[in-house]
């Protein structure tokens, strides 16, 4: 049957424009925007003052509230960003669905947990006593 | 059914990456995301996850990590992490459309190299301090 709709028409509202691309795009960059000040505080303000330190020494760091919501963000953002990071490699390199499936489930499974555990691991820490 | 060749990327001989800086920075930028991602989460979640576990588990995590092997491997994540967190400016300001011309890639990866060996000489100095003061 003959369409009287242009290209044009058709087209829009079709596609990456259908899924929000612009909110995915800046999902993507966002994060990552934001750990660039949360991994020089990590390094520099989390890890290295932190080496050789006694457990009680190390929860009583993250007693502080600054340091356990800045050690929270790292872990959200950075399972955040690292989880959209290998989903697109998987997606560039794994060419077999069934296969790229999986390893996307797993991965997101991996993401998830970890994040939880992280976080649990840090309020457990600064609030759990 | 007959099928035809599809056209395929070139083999990866043929990008010179050795010659030039532009592309070897851009291919170990995405493989140290990855380790990142799957190593360094790894260890993030066995120094967070012990240390909530109780001083036991703690300290074996700590022992590991100070031991010939896991300062190795700090040392290592160091440039790993570094240079992910460098790098990924550079593909910022690619995305505001900034700095695509070969010139300006150049300057923009010998900084980000340069930037990197800097933050990370600074992280190891201020490491093995804090390594040798408690140890």
């Amino acid at each position: 049957m003959q369409s009287f709709r242009s290209p044009l028409g058709r087209a829009r509202g079709l596609g990456p424009s259908r899924e929000a691309a612009t909110g995915h795009w800046f999902s993507e960059r966002l994060p990552a925007l934001g750990l660039i000040p949360l991994m020089l505080w990590f390094i520099f303000c989390a890890v290295i003052p932190n080496i050789g330190a006694s457990h009680a020494e190390f929860a009583d760091f993250l007693t502080n509230p600054l340091n356990a919501t800045l050690m929270i963000l790292v872990v959200l953002l950075g399972f955040y960003h690292g989880l959209q990071g290998l989903l697109v490699i998987v997606g560039d390199y794994i060419g077999t669905v069934v296969v790229r499936n999986f390893i996307v489930f797993f991965l997101k499974l991996y993401a998830i947990f970890g994040a939880a555990l992280a976080s649990i691991a840090v309020l457990k820490l600064s609030i759990g006593g | 059914m007959k099928t035809y060749p599809r056209p395929m990327s070139p083999h990866l001989q043929v990008y010179k990456l050795h010659t030039k800086v532009t592309s070897l920075p851009s291919i170990t930028f995405r493989v140290f995301g990855a380790v990142l991602m799957t190593v360094g989460t790894f260890c993030f979640l066995l120094w967070l996850g012990s240390a909530a576990w109780g001083p036991e588990a703690y300290d074996a995590i700590a022992a590991f990590f100070g031991s010939w092997f896991g300062v190795a491997m700090l040392v290592g994540g160091t440039v790993v992490l570094v240079f992910h967190l460098v790098n990924g400016i550079r593909h910022l300001l690619w995305d505001m459309g900034v700095g695509f011309e070969m010139s300006v890639l150049r300057k923009t990866a010998w900084a980000a190299l340069f930037v990197t060996a800097v933050l990370c000489v600074l992280a190891w100095y201020l490491g093995f301090a804090q390594f040798n003061a408690v140890s």
